[in-house]
C-alpha cells in the first residue's frame, strides 16, 4: 500500500489528459476510405443502354484523372444528386458510371428525366464490380487519378455543398 | 412565469448548496446546535430543486414553445406522457433530473441518518455540499433549462422518435436514482476519510444507499437492454456502446461495493477496498454520465457535442474525482485493518469477487476509453466492438459465476469443514448440463457451452445457503442473497442460449410467401398502411405457426414527420421457451419485395427475467435490514420506556 495507493489518482490524471486532449483538438468524424491510393479492379461492363458505350477499367487509366459515379435508376437519393452531377460535367469533369442492377429502358428514362452527365455507362447486373470496388450502396462516388488508382470515395449522394471537396480531389488526382 | 419560477428555485438551491458547505466545514467546532441548521439547509435545498424540475415539466406538460428547450425537444401534437418524459429526454433536463435527485439525496443523508458521529457526518455532508454546488453551477452557467425564445416558433421541433416509448418515461430516472444514489457512499466515503472514522458503523451507514441505488441500477440496466432490444430491431440485447458500459461500469463497481461492504458491517474488514470501491462507483457514474453526454466519446446515443460544456465537466470531474483519490491516498494509510481471514473463508470469497468484478470494470473502462487513448496517442481512429469485450470480460463472468458456486455457503474467517459436499449439487447438476450439450449441439461456441453449464448449476447451488436453515426464520436479507444470485444463473442460461441456439433469417418476401426460422413457419399475408398520433407506417401481418395454433405478429416500419426519421417497430411473439422476433425492412423498389429478418431466440427472455430477479433479491435485502433496524430500535425504545 505504500506507492499503490497513488496509482488510481495517476490513472485518473492520465485519463482527465485524454479528455483534455479531446477538448482541445475539435473531433473529426471522417473515416478515410481504405480503399484510397489502391488501384481498381479489373472489369469489364457492357453497356448499360443502348447507344452508349460500356465501362472497362482500361478506359480509367487514360492518363486524366476522372469520376466515377455508382447510381441505379431506382434508387431515389441518385435522382437528388443528378442536378449536381451534371453541374460538375458543366464545371469540366469526366464522368463515368455504373448502373447497379437496372433495366435499359428504366435507365434510359432515368436520364431523359434528370439528365445524362456521364460518358460512358457499364451495366452492372448482378453488384458484382460494385463489391468489388468495395462500394457499400447507392450512390457512391470514386475519383480515379489517370493511372486508375482510387484517390476519394464519396458515400451517399453529392450534394452541392460537396462540389468543392470533389474538385479539389479532382485537382490532387491531377 | 414558471420558467422563470424554476430558475430562481435553482438560484436558491445552489446558495443554499454553497450555504450547507461553508456550515459544514465549519461544524467540526460548533457542537451540536450547526447539525440542525444544517438538516434545515439540506431540506430547503432539496425542496427548491424539485421545485425547479416540477416548473420544468410543467412547461413540457403546456408545450410553452417560449422556453428554448421545449421548442428543440418537444411538440404540441406528442402524446402527454411524452411530454412528460420530454423533460428529461435532454441534455438540459436531464441534468436537472440528476441535480434534483443529488439534492434530495443529500437533504435524507441529513435528517435521517443516524449511525454515524456528527464528525463524519458533517464532512460527509459538505462532501454532498460541494458535490451539489458544481452541478447546480454548471446547470445554471452552461446548461440552463430554462432559457427563453424570442420570438417563440409556432411548433416544437419533437422528441427523437427512438425515444418515443413507455419505457424511456421510466428508464432514465431509474438510472439516475442509481446513479445518483451511489454519490451518497462517495460522500459517506469522503467523510470517514477526512476524519479516519472508517469502520462498520460507515459500513451500515453507506449499505443502504448502496443496495438502493444497486437495486434501481439493475432495474435500469435491464429495461434498457430490453428497450434497446425491442425499440431498435437490430435483435441483441447488449451492443457495448459507450452509454451502455457507463450504466454498466458504476453498476459493476456498486456490485463489488454491496459484497465488501458486508466484510467492513461484519467483520471490519477490507477497508481500503470498500472506500476505493465507494469512490470508484460514483466516479464511474459521473465519468459515464459525463463523458457520453459531454461528447467527448463518440456514441448512438450522444448529445450534441458542446466544447464549453465538455470543458465545465471535464473541470468539475477532475475536481471532484481528483481530489477524493487524493484524499484517499494521503489518508488510507492511516486507516487502521479489520481482523485477519483465511484465504478459504467468506472473506476470501468476497476478495475473489470484488477482485472479478474490479477487473471486468477494468476491461469495460479500457474498452469504451481505448478508441480516445489510441487517437489522443497515435491519431489512429478506430472502435472497440462486441469481439474485444466478449473474449475478455466473458471469461472472467463465468469464472466469477463458478465462484458463486461456493462463496456465500463458506464461513467468516476460516472454512476448516470439506467444501466438496457443499459444491456438488452444483457441479453434478452443471457437468451433466454440459455433457448434454454436446450431443443436443454438437456445433456452438465454448463460451456459449460454458455459460448453459455454470448457469444451470448455478440454479441450485445458488439456493444451498438455504439449505439446513429453518426457512421462516432465515433473515430476508439471506433470502435476498439466494434470489439474486439465482436471478444470475437465469440470466447466465438466457444469455447462454441466445448465443448458443438464435436463428436468424433475413430475406426478401412478397405477400403469402412463407419463411421458415427455426421452428416456425411465418406467413407473410400483407402489409397495408397505418397512423398513430404523430407517425404513420406500414405494418405487416404475418402468421407464424410452429405446428398447431396460429400467432399473429405486426411489426412496423414508422415514419415520423417531426424530426423525420424511420424506425422499426419489431414484433415479438413470447412463448414459453423463447422469442420470435420480426422486423419489417424496406421494399425493394425494382422487385417489389419486402425486407423480412426474423430471429427464433430460444430462452432469450430469461436474461431480463434474471435481472428482475436479481433486482427483487436486493429489493428483499433491503427490507430485511430496514426490518431489522426497525426492529431493534423498537426493541430499545421500549427498553428506555
Amino acid at each position: 500500500m505504500s506507492r499503490a495507493r497513488f496509482l488510481p489518482l495517476i490513472i485518473f490524471g492520465l485519463l482527465v489528459a485524454a479528455g483534455v486532449w479531446r477538448l482541445a483538438t475539435p473531433k473529426d468524424d471522417r473515416v478515410a476510405s481504405q480503399l484510397e491510393g489502391q488501384k481498381l479492379p479489373v472489369f469489364a461492363l457492357p453497356p448499360a443502354l443502348p447507344g452508349k458505350p460500356g465501362l472497362t477499367s482500361a478506359d480509367l487509366a487514360t492518363g486524366t484523372p476522372r469520376l466515377v459515379n455508382i447510381f441505379a435508376s431506382w434508387c431515389v437519393p441518385c435522382a437528388a444528386e443528378a442536378p449536381v452531377l451534371m453541374q460538375l460535367k458543366r464545371q469540366g469533369v469526366p464522368i463515368d458510371a455504373i448502373a447497379i442492377r437496372d433495366k435499359p429502358e428504366d435507365v434510359a428514362a432515368f436520364l431523359a428525366q434528370y439528365g445524362d452527365p456521364f460518358t460512358r455507362i457499364g451495366g452492372d447486373q448482378r453488384s458484382q464490380v460494385q463489391i468489388a470496388l468495395g462500394s457499400s450502396g447507392v450512390p457512391e462516388s470514386f475519383v480515379v487519378d489517370g493511372k486508375g488508382v482510387i484517390r476519394a470515395q464519396h458515400i451517399g449522394p453529392i450534394m452541392e455543398q460537396d462540389v468543392p471537396g470533389i474538385l479539389q480531389a479532382m485537382e490532387e488526382a491531377r | 412565469m414558471i420558467a422563470e419560477a424554476g430558475l430562481a428555485a435553482l438560484w436558491l438551491a445552489a446558495a443554499l448548496a454553497a450555504l450547507q458547505l461553508a456550515l459544514a466545514l465549519g461544524a467540526g467546532g460548533a457542537g451540536g446546535r450547526a447539525m440542525g441548521t444544517i438538516r434545515a439547509v439540506a431540506i430547503a435545498q432539496g425542496v427548491l430543486t424539485l421545485t425547479a424540475f416540477a416548473a420544468l415539466i410543467a412547461v413540457f406538460l403546456r408545450t410553452d414553445l417560449s422556453v428554448l428547450l421545449v421548442a428543440e425537444n418537444s411538440h404540441a401534437a406528442k402524446p402527454w406522457l411524452y411530454k412528460f418524459a420530454g423533460a428529461w429526454g435532454n441534455h438540459e433536463g436531464s441534468m436537472l433530473l440528476w441535480v434534483t435527485v443529488l439534492a434530495i439525496a443529500g437533504a435524507v443523508v441529513a435528517v435521517f441518518e443516524r449511525h454515524l458521529d456528527e464528525r463524519t457526518l458533517s464532512a460527509s455532508l459538505a462532501a454532498q455540499a460541494a458535490l451539489a454546488l458544481g452541478f447546480f453551477a454548471f446547470l445554471l452557467f452552461a446548461s440552463n433549462p430554462f432559457e427563453r425564445l424570442n420570438p417563440a416558433p409556432l411548433a416544437g421541433r419533437g422528441l427523437n422518435p427512438l425515444l418515443q416509448d413507455p419505457g424511456l418515461a421510466f428508464h432514465p430516472p431509474t438510472l439516475y436514482l442509481g446513479y445518483v444514489g451511489l454519490s451518497v457512499a462517495f460522500s459517506l466515503a469522503v467523510g470517514a476519510l477526512v476524519t479516519r472514522e472508517v469502520g462498520p458503523a460507515l459500513a451500515r451507514a453507506m449499505r443502504p444507499w448502496v443496495l438502493g441505488a444497486w437495486i434501481l441500477l439493475t432495474l435500469g440496466i435491464t429495461a434498457g437492454s430490453y428497450w434497446a432490444y425491442y425499440e431498435l430491431g437490430w435483435g441483441g440485447w447488449w451492443f457495448w456502446d459507450p452509454v451502455e458500459n457507463a450504466s454498466l461500469m458504476p453498476w459493476l463497481a456498486a456490485t463489488a461495493l454491496l459484497h465488501s461492504l458486508n466484510v467492513l458491517a461484519a467483520r471490519g474488514g477490507l477497508r481500503a477496498w470498500t472506500m476505493m470501491l465507494a469512490l470508484v462507483a460514483f466516479s464511474m457514474s459521473m465519468v459515464g454520465t459525463f463523458l457520453v453526454r459531454s461528447g467527448i466519446l463518440t456514441s448512438v446515443h450522444a448529445f450534441a457535442v458542446d466544447p464549453t460544456r465538455g470543458s465545465f465537466i471535464l473541470a468539475l470531474l477532475t475536481l471532484y474525482i481528483g481530489a477524493a483519490l487524493a484524499l484517499f491516498a494521503l489518508r488510507i494509510a492511516t486507516v487502521k485493518e479489520g481482523a485477519p481471514f483465511d484465504p478459504l473463508s467468506r472473506e476470501g470469497a468476497l476478495v475473489a469477487n470484488n477482485l472479478f468484478l474490479s477487473v471486468i470494470l477494468g476491461i469495460v473502462l479500457i474498452g469504451t476509453l481505448y478508441p480516445l487513448i489510441a487517437e489522443a496517442a497515435t491519431g489512429e481512429k478506430l472502435s472497440v466492438g462486441p469481439p474485444y469485450f466478449n473474449a475478455t470480460a466473458g471469461p472472467l463472468a463465468l469464472i466469477l459465476a463458478a465462484l458463486m458456486m461456493i462463496g456465500p455457503q463458506l464461513r467468516w474467517r476460516r472454512d476448516r469443514s470439506a467444501v466438496l459436499p457443499r459444491l456438488a449439487p452444483g457441479v453434478v447438476i452443471g457437468i451433466a448440463a454440459l455433457v448434454a450439450t454436446i450431443p443436443i449441439a454438437p456445433s456452438i461456441g465454448l463460451l456459449p457451452r460454458l455459460g448453459l453449464a455454470l448457469g444451470i448449476g448455478l440454479i441450485p447451488a445458488s439456493l444451498a445457503p438455504l439449505a439446513g436453515r429453518a426457512l421462516r426464520r432465515t433473515p430476508l436479507a439471506i433470502w435476498g442473497m439466494c434470489l439474486a444470485h439465482l436471478g444470475v444463473a437465469v440470466a447466465l442460461v438466457g444469455m447462454a442460449s441466445d448465443s448458443a441456439f438464435t436463428r436468424e433469417k433475413l430475406t426478401t418476401a412478397v405477400p403469402g410467401e412463407q419463411v421458415e426460422v427455426g421452428p416456425w413457419i411465418v406467413e407473410l399475408r400483407s402489409i397495408r398502411p397505418v397512423a398513430g398520433p404523430n407517425w404513420t407506417a406500414l405494418e405487416a401481418e404475418m402468421r407464424a405457426s410452429k405446428g398447431s395454433g396460429v400467432n399473429v405478429l405486426k411489426p412496423q416500419s414508422r415514419f415520423f414527420t417531426e424530426p423525420v426519421t424511420t424506425t422499426n417497430e419489431a414484433a415479438i411473439e413470447t412463448d414459453w421457451n423463447g422469442q420470435l422476433y420480426a422486423v419489417l425492412g424496406a421494399q425493394d423498389v425494382a422487385t417489389g419485395r419486402w425486407q423480412v429478418r426474423l430471429w427464433w431466440k430460444p430462452f432469450v427472455t430469461l436474461i431480463w427475467l434474471g435481472g428482475a430477479l436479481i433486482a427483487l433479491g436486493g429489493l428483499l435485502a433491503l427490507i430485511g435490514r430496514w426490518w431489522r433496524a426497525f426492529r431493534a430500535r423498537r426493541r430499545f425504545v421500549e427498553a428506555e420506556w
